[in-house]
């Protein structure tokens, strides 16, 4: 923290930058109507164009977006005290058990737990037909939920069992608070067993029939910010359709994963903890999923703005698919039993074009992260900054940083190459 | 000309009948098998592509109505809730036919070809958010 303070002020004495521009200013901007908003995938040709002192200069804000399934969500609820009062110990939505052992009306629903009596994989691959994921959901859409709680009695709690009809708008809380969503980057999964299996990275038919990947690539949130230097704690989102805020590094937050020659991981590295509001989302941003053979998820729609302080962040926030690799991981064998090994890299570009080559094998491949929602949610954060709805906020303090980062380090390397 | 995919369900009591061997040979139609399941009711299911001249052709698939076939033109069956379809692509690294793909590689939005569809149901299965549906009788 304090090392980082020093870094930042050593930074700014040293002027390194051409262009040098505070969140005040870009807020002002914004105020007055005059602010340059642009997602992602249009500021990879602006640079290209126009270079990135200029399209720093020009460019105020990069929209990012990403929405796909990111289990370490839920959902904390108070459901309000009833008459008599109750410490629920435990509790269920909907037949799916939440946590309840918070306080006497608190509770944490999470988006993995299952509906009570589900069949599971007892025939497998289990449906998984429904679970937190979709209360999450139903909530969000202001259906009603059947929440039954039982306690085992106190003095000021008597109440032992209770039954209720709870509605979103009539809880004194609802926040989605997510420990780990919008993973920097993620693994490529292929099969090369013998028999088709049922993952999280969904279904991979045997001997390299099919790969899969989860990323929105060059829109995705980090890796248009892949050292963190504007996205922290503190840091003002768009999450589900309403406004949220980045809490904490998300868990499994890895800022030292091997990176790139423009700094970005070629796999999953660093992850952000979120918050939000559920009463203000719309469920056509976030969405219960039921995984075959897996699970339940959530599908989560996450759009962060990053400040184009410097050309330093203007270069960063112009990545494209094919200078994003990722590497391949066999989900069939090797991951199951933690076995450190890869198939080697591939980049989004190749990805997306719908084929990758392995050992000389075309294998076809398909996406399980929405690039379609990804541009949407972009698109709309864009709409609310221009429209003055939305402003930009500066990090209470950094993510964990990575121990690779210097100013102008990548820059400088990939202007070389140019 | 016409061509068509049909599935075709045989209940228990005509089970036995050369029925789609009757059809090539009275109405001069061709098939290709593209699916073919007994379930333990001795009930058969069996999806074809049925092709022929128009008249034959609808001549053939009433010919299998009057033997108590129940027939269900596949194009017609297959259906996706685009309220809930959000375009994440689960769909299509199981869809054996290409019926759900991706053509526009910008946007990556995820097309379906209800032409190319066999009804062999695995979307409907993987599909997280249930987006994808086939009647019941499939």
């Amino acid at each position: 923290m304090v090392s980082f303070a020093i870094k930042m002020t050593r930074r700014q004495k040293l002027n390194v930058f051409k262009v040098n521009k505070t969140i005040e200013e870009i807020n002002d901007k914004i105020k007055r109507g005059e602010a340059v908003v642009v997602n992602a995938e249009e500021m990879i040709d602006i640079v290209r164009k126009e270079g990135v002192v200029e399209a720093a200069k020009k460019v105020d804000v990069v929209t990012t977006g990403t929405f796909g399934t990111m289990c370490s969500s839920g959902a904390l609820l108070n459901f309000g005290h009833t008459a008599p009062k109750i410490k629920a110990a435990k509790v269920w939505l909907n037949d799916v058990e939440a946590y309840g052992s918070l306080a006497a009306v608190d509770l944490y629903i999470g988006a993995s737990a299952v509906k009570k009596g589900d069949p599971l994989n007892a025939v497998h691959p289990g449906r998984f037909e429904y679970g937190g994921g979709h209360v999450i959901e139903d909530l969000i859409a202001r259906k009603p939920i059947k929440l039954v709680a039982e306690g085992y009695g106190t003095d000021c709690y008597p109440a032992k069992h209770i039954e209720m009809e709870i509605f979103i708008d009539d809880l004194k809380e609802a926040t989605l608070l997510n420990p780990r969503n919008a993973y920097q980057n993620y693994s490529v999964a292929i099969n090369p067993t013998d028999k088709t299996i049922y993952t999280y990275m969904g279904v991979l038919k045997p001997r390299f029939a099919n790969a899969t990947y989860s990323s929105a690539g060059q829109l995705s949130p980090l890796l248009n910010d892949p050292f963190y230097l504007t996205i922290g704690i503190g840091t003002r989102i768009f999450l589900g359709g309403g406004v949220g805020y980045v809490i904490w590094h998300g868990t499994q937050h890895n800022p030292n994963e091997e990176r790139n020659e423009r700094g970005v991981p070629k796999t999953g590295a660093g992850a952000l903890a979120v918050v939000g509001d559920m009463k203000q989302m719309n469920p056509d941003f976030i969405k219960g999923a039921s995984i075959l053979g897996y699970g339940v998820s959530l599908s989560v729609g996450i759009g962060i703005p990053i400040p184009i302080l410097n050309e330093e962040i203007a270069f960063f926030t112009s990545v494209s698919d094919e200078e994003i690799d990722a590497y391949i991981f066999d989900y069939g064998h090797d991951y199951p039993l933690k076995i450190d090994n890869n198939y080697g890299l591939t980049n989004y570009k190749e990805l997306k074009s719908g084929f990758i080559t392995i050992n000389g094998k075309k294998v076809p491949t398909a996406p399980l992260s929405s690039y379609r929602g990804a541009m949407k949610i972009a698109e709309t954060l864009k709409q609310w900054i221009l429209d003055k709805k939305f402003f930009l906020t500066k990090p209470s303090a950094p993510l964990p940083q990575s121990k690779d980062y210097e100013p102008l380090k990548y820059l400088k390397k990939y202007e070389k190459n140019l | 000309m016409i061509s068509k995919k049909v599935v075709l369900r045989f209940p228990e009591e005509i089970a036995e009948k050369p029925l789609v061997s009757d059809i090539c040979k009275k109405f001069n139609l061709t098939f290709n098998i593209m699916r073919a399941n007994i379930f333990p009711r001795k009930e058969g299911i069996l999806t074809l592509e049925i092709s022929g001249e128009d008249d034959s052709f609808y001549k053939g698939i009433q010919y299998l109505k009057d033997n108590g076939v129940s027939i269900n033109f596949v194009e017609e069956s297959i259906n996706r809730d685009e309220s809930k379809c959000y375009h994440c692509g689960f769909c299509v690294a199981v869809c054996p036919t290409e019926a759900l793909t991706i053509t526009d590689r910008k946007t990556m939005r995820v097309d379906l070809f209800k032409d190319r569809c066999i009804a062999c149901g695995y979307c409907v299965k993987v599909c997280p958010v249930k987006a994808m549906s086939l009647p019941e009788e499939f």
